[in-house]
């Protein structure tokens, strides 16, 4: 049996189905001795996988296995476990599989933490009340099973990278144990210590620095440890150089070590051994991304690269060029593309180059020549494995146009000019898309240019479909064409005679169009009245609401028709009466009522209207739905950029000299820099030159950038040079936060604010804006309407300024430094709002203001006494009817002694959404002589304060809107200041109420956010008539409405 | 993350394949074709990685045996270069020369251990448990 079972896996693994022996290899595992049994494990996990209903009959031998007190055959129990296991049976055997973690041999022990691992990734609800027994895995003495702890540590730091901070310092410490050869001989490969579990390290590493400046300085010595000891000659150690570097740069940065990195990966770009040039264009890759300078360095070699013969090297070169691509350098970097894809066969590449060939032509275009030249050859080069959003998007650039009339004219005429030539030539070898594309130009914009005679184009068209190779799809577009064409009265017979013909196709959608067509052309006044000439430069209103339909809706309602239900409801029900029901559910419903209203509840990810092709458009919607691309606005990439390169043509030259003197240095230093470390192998000197222009043309956008700072210097040595770019990256870093955000240097700033009281008194509105992005900015835009109630003395300031020691008090009152300084420890690291005075009587002053950690908001109560004696039974009540008050630390003591203060920490979570949050408090005190007294207080949150980003995919939010019920929906005002009205609005929005952008798409955002103890609120917003459509659901009742509230003050305070 | 393993021989055949992430049988066998191809058509001083569709291929030679691993697109593709090479030492050590043809004959064993040591400890040296 055991023999046979092994050449049923051999049969199996050739590629023939042996279901039949499936149940047998279960028999074996179940019954055989030992060696059976793992012959019979084997199979088991070789044959089914994770859903396979077999599984079931394997969960009692496992288990009767986990119990046995055979080693080898707990062993392959747990290992058949890590494997595959059935989900819902989990519990039944969870418990054995904990106790395993205990055991005395280490391969049992590291066998269970895989199974567990297992166990997370299918559910990890169910582990999840064990995950400080993976702590004591981490610390476990047997370095295997420590290993195997971290694909589980990895795995939760990429879900939730905050709530793993305070093991940084362990996993510093393992890695240098690693890195120290401390482990075991054994683990050494080729006298490398345990260099996978050294890459794992490093990728956890890098995930918990993220944007983290604390965490981030722990690492630093031993990145620097690693980077040194690995300077060995071997594949191996390279590999973990790879993984340094990516840390390096994913990391909080440090100068020294980016210095280092850099050189690293020079090394490797310049390396002879194809692998490693190839892993060095990969960090590169990377690194451009945070600090697109570095490719300078490495100009010439990418050139190389570029013309290097194994295509993979090149695919990788123009991954890299892509990344440092702006509007100087974009003819160039698209040639080569274009260039690529004539040569590249395999589809997936030529998909995603083309993608990318279009996204840098919309985006970089320098003029419309090239930009039409360029997008022909994307459609004839992609031919049809084009993403369909590339056409629609050019189509759309053409129908909107931008600023300028007159541009837009030139372009499409330009656009006409090239059609129609490429049409007189031979079009049979033209892609179905692009045909598509061609037929629509002519038919909207022929007209633009004077001397054509419509009759011509039509002509051209009609040769379209007498071809053989003509989908019946691109016969729709040309007839469509022509029915916008027929107007001008030229070639009727022509088109008389092929509206004859296909009037009389099998294929519905060409028989509609062609009877359009024949009745369009003959009567003129209808044709004036559906087509106006001019339509095609306004947008048509459509009503997207479909109201004109209302009347049928009630007519049907009246007849005895169900009302119309959002698909969710639907489905809910569905599940809710899961009895059995035979019947189809959808034909109850009557099928008008529910293609009328999709449009208004369907899912955001379907709303993207596609352009004009759709199956059921009666007569008047097809000429909405092919003018519909009009409606939305497109974001204008395109055109602005476009117009910019134009306007700075003048300036241009003069910046491409000053930039060579740059380029020269750089190539002194990277000659420098080979000479040194690896033979640079030297070309011809007119191939050299051929080179050298080609980086000038390559690079130029990237060295003018630097050339700015060394325009002055006349010496530009290469160490010199290097220097300055990076002088040049941090004072951008540092004096230009506004337009580049990152979040490590702004907390860096942030705190040097607090620190500082120099820095105080700059500029509010920079205050402001440096603070913004890390959430703390309510309390500076929104003072936190602090108001005193009930305060029978109105508050003596003198008395408070004379009595606080503190020289930096602001003679307003309103910020208080040295309260700040009182903040408790762990909160004094995090943002906090302005320290603002509640009230102040009788010596007593009570300041507060509240701290936004990550998942919660704190309140912070100051109370300070200023007078010269004690103060007693001090007692501080706080309160809530939407917020939920917890007491994290009362006053240390109910006295309070002489100019000292007392702090008190509430911990702050939402009951029940609203705009704003009143919290009222009460507080008493006794003075030295005299009555007890009682103040009360009020302080007001602004919901901002709770709301959190919730990072989510796009496909996690599909189905997480479908689940919520309470929406709401209102038309926002859009910022038009930028260059795109939806990026601007959104960028406002996520300043101010820290939302996540999930994805924008096209004229369509989603957003999601949470309320801190996750209450999901999602949004998607629509561009629409100069507004923002946004329709937000949350499951939480009152949350849509009250956001709704804050995005349109947020979005009115500008 | 290592999406499956393949052993062939020169002539394209199969002789050692494991899958860590379930495909269905019919679609093996066209997987591996392609991916054979790729491999095998490429010459000794191109590069050992190769793109296919959303993931990457990482292969090594061993005279007439080519080792043939589909990683994710965010793996480290040195170090499962390195990582092949440590298999193969592995079984070097274990059964003596590893050749093309007497894959066949340990078959069952090269499966046990592929079974357990690329997933269990992908990344420690495997030395350890042998």
């Amino acid at each position: 049996m055991k023999e046979l079972m092994v050449r049923a896996i051999y049969c199996e693994m050739l590629g023939y189905g042996v279901s039949f022996s499936y149940i047998h290899a279960i028999k074996l595992a179940q019954q055989g001795n030992v060696l059976e049994k793992r012959v019979g494990y084997l199979a088991v996990s070789l044959f089914l996988n994770e859903g396979h209903e077999l599984l079931l009959l394997l969960v009692n031998t496992v288990l009767k296995d986990l119990q046995s007190t055979n080693l080898i055959e707990v062993c392959m129990a747990l290992t058949v476990v890590s494997q595959m296991f059935p989900k819902d049976m989990i519990p039944a055997i969870l418990p054995l599989v904990e106790e395993k973690l205990n055991h005395p041999k280490e391969i049992i022990r590291r066998k269970a933490v895989l199974a567990l691992y297992k166990f997370y990734l299918i559910a990890p609800n169910q582990v999840q009340h064990i995950h400080n027994k993976f702590r004591k895995a981490l610390c476990d003495k047997d370095p295997g099973v420590m290993s195997a702890s971290l694909h589980i540590y990895l795995q939760l730091i990429q879900e939730n990278p905050e709530g793993y901070k305070d093991l940084a310092p362990s996993f510093v410490t393992i890695l240098k144990q690693v890195v120290g050869g401390k482990l075991p001989m054994d683990f050494n490969y080729h006298s490398v210590p345990a260099p996978w579990l050294q890459i794992h390290l490093l990728r956890i590493l890098s995930l918990l620095g993220k944007n983290d400046q604390s965490t981030s300085e722990i690492m630093y010595e031993i990145l620097d440890e690693s980077l040194r000891r690995a300077e060995m000659n071997h594949n191996i150690t390279y590999a973990i150089l790879y993984e340094c570097v990516k840390c390096i740069y994913t990391i909080h940065p440090k100068s020294d070590l980016l210095e280092k990195a850099a050189k690293c990966m020079g090394n490797f770009v310049l390396s002879p051994k194809i692998n490693l040039k190839y892993l060095g264009l990969k960090a590169l890759t990377y690194v451009v991304q945070q600090d697109p300078k570095l490719a300078l360095q490495h100009q010439m070699t990418i050139i190389e690269c570029l013309d290097h013969p194994d295509l993979i090297i090149k695919r990788e070169t123009l991954e890299l060029l892509f990344r440092i691509t702006n509007d100087q350098n974009v003819t160039v970097i698209v040639e080569k593309m274009l260039d690529f894809l004539r040569i590249s066969e395999d589809d997936h590449t030529t998909i995603d180059l083309v993608g990318k060939v279009a996204e840098l032509a919309e985006k970089y275009a320098p003029d419309n020549e090239w930009f039409i030249d360029t997008m022909n050859t994307v459609f004839s080069l992609g031919g049809d494995l084009l993403q369909p959003d590339i056409p629609n998007s050019f189509l759309k650039l053409l129908s909107e146009g931008f600023d300028s009339v007159e541009e837009d004219k030139k372009l499409r005429l330009f656009a006409v000019n090239s059609y129609i030539s490429l049409l007189q030539g031979d079009s049979s070898k033209l892609p179905q898309r692009f045909l598509q594309v061609i037929c629509w130009v002519l038919g909207e914009y022929s007209h633009l240019r004077e001397d054509l005679e419509p009759g011509v184009v039509v002509r051209l068209l009609a040769k379209l479909l007498d071809m053989k190779s003509s989908s019946s799809e691109t016969k729709c577009w040309v007839l469509m064409a022509m029915t916008k064409l027929c107007p001008g009265g030229a070639a009727l017979a022509l088109v008389h005679d092929v509206s004859e013909t296909y009037s009389s196709s099998l294929d519905t959608m060409l028989r509609q169009r062609a009877q359009e067509l024949q009745i369009l052309s003959q009567d003129s006044e209808l044709q004036a009245k559906v087509l106006p000439r001019s339509a095609s430069m306004e947008p048509v209103e459509v009503d997207s609401s479909l109201s004109f339909l209302d009347g049928f809706v009630s007519e049907a309602l009246a007849a005895g028709a169900a009302p119309y239900k959002p698909p969710h409801q639907r489905q809910e029900e569905l599940s809710r009466s899961k009895a059995l029901n035979l019947e189809p559910y959808g034909l109850s419903l009557p099928i008008s009522i529910s293609s009328c209203s999709i449009t208004d509840r369907q899912s955001p990810t379907l709303l993207s209207i596609s352009s004009g092709l759709s199956g059921d458009s009666t007569d008047f919607s097809h000429k909405g739905s092919s003018t519909a691309l009009k409606l939305d606005g497109v974001k204008r990439l395109w055109g602005r950029d476009g117009y910019l390169a134009q306007k700075e043509q003048t300036e241009e030259a003069p910046r491409i000299e000053a930039a060579s003197p740059v380029r020269s240095a750089d190539q002194l230093g990277d000659n420098n820099a080979s000479n040194s470390q690896t033979p640079n192998p030297t070309p011809s000197p007119e191939c050299d030159q051929e080179k050298q222009q080609l980086a000038s043309s390559l690079f130029v956008g990237l060295a003018s950038q630097s050339s700015v700072c060394l325009m002055g210097k006349s010496d530009p040595t290469s160490q010199r040079f290097r220097r300055k770019t990076k002088a040049s990256g941090s004072a951008e870093q540092i004096t230009d936060p506004l337009v580049s955000p990152s979040d490590g240097s702004d907390n860096l700033l942030y705190k040097s604010l607090l620190d500082s009281p120099d820095l105080d008194v700059s500029p509010p509105e920079q205050t402001a804006g440096l603070v913004a992005p890390n959430g703390s900015c309510d309390a500076e835009e929104e003072p936190a309407d602090a108001d005193v109630k009930e305060i029978e003395t109105p508050p003596v300031r003198d008395e408070r300024v004379t009595a606080e020691a503190s020289p930096h008090d602001d003679p307003d009152g309103s910020k208080d430094p040295s309260l700040a300084s009182h903040l408790p420890a762990e909160l004094s690291a995090l943002s906090h709002s302005k320290v603002t005075l509640l009230f102040s009587k009788q010596n007593l002053d009570v300041s507060a203001c509240h701290v936004q950690k990550e998942d919660s908001v704190v309140l912070v109560v100051f109370i300070s006494n200023c007078s010269d004696s004690f103060l007693q039974q001090i007692r501080l009540q706080v309160d809530s009817e939407e917020l939920e008050v917890s007491c994290v630390s009362d006053c240390p003591s109910e006295e309070l002694k002489s100019h000292s203060v007392a702090v008190c920490q509430y911990f702050l979570t939402v009951k029940r959404p609203s705009v704003h949050f009143d919290l009222s408090a009460t507080v008493s005190w006794q003075p030295p002589a005299g009555l007890p007294l009682t103040t009360q207080f009020s302080y007001r949150l602004p919901l901002a304060t709770f709301v959190r980003a919730l990072k989510l995919s796009t496909e996690e939010y599909g189905a997480m809107w479908l689940a919520f019920s309470h929406d709401t929906k209102q038309n926002l005002t859009l910022i038009h200041d930028g260059w795109d009205p939806l990026a601007a609005t959104l960028d406002v929005l996520k300043r101010k109420l820290q939302l996540h952008v999930v994805e924008i798409i096209g004229v369509e955002a989603i957003v999601a956010c949470c309320l801190q103890q996750d209450q999901p609120c999602l949004m998607h917003c629509r561009m629409h008539a100069g507004m923002l459509a946004v329709w937000l659901r949350s499951p939480v009742p009152d949350l849509p409405d009250c956001l709704l509230y804050c995005c349109q003050r947020a979005l009115q305070e500008l | 993350m290592i999406k499956f393993v393949l052993m062939v021989n020169q002539q394209g055949q199969t002789r050692l394949s494991k899958y860590y992430e379930p495909v269905e049988l019919s679609k093996r066998a066209a997987l591996e074709a392609v991916a054979v191809r790729c491999c095998l058509s490429r010459g000794k001083h191109q590069c050992s990685f190769v793109e296919y569709k959303d993931f990457k291929l990482v292969y090594r030679q061993y005279a007439a045996l080519y080792v043939v691993v589909g990683v994710s697109d965010s793996e480290n593709e040195l170090s499962i270069y390195e990582l092949i090479q440590n298999f193969v030492e592995v079984l070097d050590k274990y059964f003596s020369r590893v050749v093309s043809s007497s894959v066949l004959k340990i078959f069952r064993w090269l499966q046990d251990i592929s079974n357990c040591l690329f997933l269990s400890v992908r990344r420690v040296n495997w030395m350890y448990p042998l």
